[in-house]
């Protein structure tokens, strides 16, 4: 988690700055069977103009690590610990008002479902124009005109008279363009989005990725995406960070760990994909389900459904290292790997020849 | 093609709404749907939300009637059935639903959940006994335990839920399975699992599958045959790699387009991205229902619905579509890719 951090190489090959470093990001839940590590020490980073991608399963803390991000944690969480660096401000260390400030001009998030994440009651201008009128000071008749520039940035048709429509006059992808529209209205550096497309029919989906990447462009924002499809990963994201029961295990250029994976977790992931094999074949699925967070075993995460698990894997948790280049693949020598590989496993090595 | 079990032909459903904005309160959400199911083979159905597809599940199970159009199961028409003949008619297709946490009574133990058709049809398991042991094996055969008859579905995980879903659609020993959206509410390391089960299933006991779903991988790897709906229509059916290689209709090699690709060379693909939405069932455009998002469009697309036009495949086999102008390409995506709009 630290090693991503430091392995940064500014303006070398990429001049994109490192807008977010989350490092050692830890998340407790309150349960009534005691209290739950939901997020254990996560870290990655999101560099301007690029998108960082969370991808895991269903309870792998990635919406976790998202709400925390944005400070809106249900109330029975706790930042256990843990820096949230957004362009040299820890927010992790300020007081929820303080952040306050923050959320607007510094960072935006988008919500799955957009038709919950609306008011109901208040049109979409209304709703549009309220990061104006906090932030900014403008009147209501100046945020409206505001808002209206919002929608048509987003590709909303007909603005003027769409402004005073209530959320649920919308589409589905209409809706969601508004959520988008919210989220960047103050040119954010950081957009999260939850993910954004999972509620949405796919020639819907393609055009707000289209809309997400565009936005992405012309504000050099850098963009977090939390999905579990690694279809979305690979087309939209340029590094991943592959998280399961509350940690990740592998993260890296999305193009290397998903043409190299380095965990068997994330090497399951792809080869449960239904891709690359005849139809109707056996496809190879990881056994077993995620553990529980209320019994994660001691040793790696990702034991029980293991298939190279040995005595070491059940004893110590691996920490999440370097990997030291891409020994299996020549193309390694030409392309340089780019900073932030890194696997949590003992058997790195071996799983090539697994 | 396998020998045809179900034949469906201009099956036609309309719904009765409120008002809507032009004022039309006539919603066809089936409109002329024609479609053979073979036994023992898998018919992909694919579509966006509002196409339909759930409405002609729903009107295959006899929960809607149909307007028009007729459905023929192995010679029969299952609406002209009565009593007895029709229960004996039900008990042959079943159905699997998307949710496994809502569509199984949390009241009820997975033993309870799997033997519950059996209070209908009674005939079939008529003794405590014999129920109980083809609950065991139910559950043996969707990789569950038979101890687990005594678990509620709380006890059991998403997937393993689906798989008592599977078990109970499967203790009436039916003929046609509509699954609809089976594995879109799993994790993909547990959807895995369920696609294999079920293709097991099918290996093992010949039943056919309407296969329901929205991710076009899934629909790929277990599908024999394809039909891509469109605002109640089938606007595109055929074998499905002639339907995924070669799409004739613009609608399906978009969605094709559209949907993302694990692809890790990082090869940037040309899209068809396109433009609006799906309109309103309620106001379908005019002749060809696509056409207000297609790019071939021509003013004829607006007068005169296309008919379907059948275009050999490759292999030989039928291969359907509704266009006036359907993609010639041999290639298929790499020709279309004039992005939309």
């Amino acid at each position: 988690m630290k090693t991503a951090a430091q392995t940064v190489l500014p303006g070398k090959t990429r001049p994109q700055d490192v807008v977010l470093s989350v490092r050692n990001l830890a998340v407790d839940i309150r349960t009534y069977r005691g209290t739950v590590r939901a997020v254990n020490g996560v870290g990655f980073e999101a560099r301007a103009g690029e998108t960082l991608a969370l991808l895991g399963e269903s309870g792998c803390g990635k919406s976790m690590t998202a709400k925390a991000l944005a400070g809106i944690m249900d109330p029975v969480c706790d930042l256990a610990g843990g820096e949230i660096v957004l362009n040299g401000t820890d927010l992790a260390a300020l007081t929820p008002k303080e952040r306050l400030k923050f959320a607007g001009p510094e960072l935006g998030i988008v919500f799955q479902d957009a038709l919950t994440a609306l008011n109901p009651v208040y049109t979409v201008g209304t709703q549009l124009g309220e990061a104006f009128r906090i932030h900014q000071g403008l009147s209501a008749r100046e945020a409206k005109v505001q808002a209206i520039e919002l929608m048509k940035r987003v590709g909303i048709p007909e603005p003027q008279s769409r402004v005073n429509s209530y959320p649920h006059q919308f589409s589905g992808g209409m809706r969601q363009r508004i959520l988008i529209a919210m989220a960047v209205a103050l040119n954010p550096r950081l957009l999260i989005a939850d993910e954004p497309t999972t509620a949405l029919d796919v020639t819907v989906q393609a055009q707000i990725m289209q809309l997400l990447r565009k936005l992405r462009e012309e504000g050099q924002m850098a963009v977090v995406l939390i999905t579990h499809d690694l279809a979305v990963v690979a087309e939209e994201a340029d590094s991943v960070a592959v998280m399961y029961a509350g940690n990740v295990v592998e993260s890296g250029p999305v193009s290397e760990v998903f043409s190299d994976p380095r965990h068997p977790y994330t090497k399951g992931l792809l080869e449960s994909v239904p891709v690359h094999v005849e139809r109707g074949a056996h496809l190879q699925s990881i056994a077993g389900s995620p553990p529980e967070l209320h019994d994660i075993p001691s040793g790696c995460v990702y034991q029980s459904r293991c298939p190279l698990v040995q005595d070491i894997c059940r004893a110590e948790r691996p920490r999440l290292l370097p990997v030291n280049g891409s020994a299996a693949n020549n193309h390694s020598e030409t392309l340089p790997s780019r900073p932030g590989r890194a696997t949590a496993c003992h058997f790195s090595e071996e799983l090539n020849n697994a | 093609m396998p020998e045809p079990l179900l034949q469906i032909d201009g099956l036609c459903k309309t719904f009765h709404v409120a008002k809507s904005a032009s004022g039309n309160t006539r919603l066809k959400a089936l409109d002329g749907i024609s479609l053979t199911v073979g036994r023992g083979e898998t018919l992909g159905l694919v579509g966006e939300s509002g196409c339909g597809k759930s409405t002609l599940a729903r009107t295959l199970m006899m929960l809607e009637t149909p307007d028009e159009g007729t459905v023929t199961f192995e010679g029969t028409n299952p609406f002209g059935l009565r009593g007895k003949e029709l229960l004996s008619w039900r008990r042959r297709v079943q159905m699997v639903f998307q949710d496994p946490f809502a569509s199984l009574n949390a009241r009820m133990s997975a033993g309870d959940i799997v033997s519950e058709p059996w209070a209908t049809h009674r005939s079939l398991y008529p003794s405590p006994r014999e129920r109980q042991a083809r609950v065991g094996e139910l559950l043996q055969m969707v990789g569950l335990r038979p101890s687990d008859a005594r678990k509620s579905p709380q006890e059991f995980s998403g997937g393993q839920r689906q798989r008592i879903g599977i078990a109970r659609a499967l203790a009436l020993n039916p003929d046609v399975i509509i699954l609809d959206e089976p594995v879109s509410a799993l994790d993909l390391s547990v959807q895995a699992q369920v696609l294999n089960l079920l293709n097991d299933i099918q290996q093992e006991l010949g039943v056919s599958y309407i296969f329901i779903s929205h991710d076009l991988t899934v629909v790929r790897h277990v599908a024999d045959r394809v039909a891509v709906m469109y605002l109640g229509r089938i606007i595109e059916t055929g074998n499905t790699e002639e339907v995924f290689d070669h799409p004739r209709h613009p609608y399906t090699a978009a969605l094709m387009s559209a949907s993302p690709k694990l692809d890790v060379t990082g090869a940037t693909r040309d899209r068809i991205v396109l433009k609006g939405e799906l309109p309103s069932p309620l106001d379908p455009p005019s002749g060809c229902r696509f056409r207000t998002r297609c790019w071939k469009a021509q003013d004829i697309c607006a007068d005169v619905a296309p008919e379907p036009r059948v275009t050999a495949g490759e292999d030989g086999a039928l291969h359907l579509a509704e266009c006036h102008f359907p993609l010639e390409t041999i290639k298929g995506l790499t020709a279309a890719t004039t992005t939309a709009g």
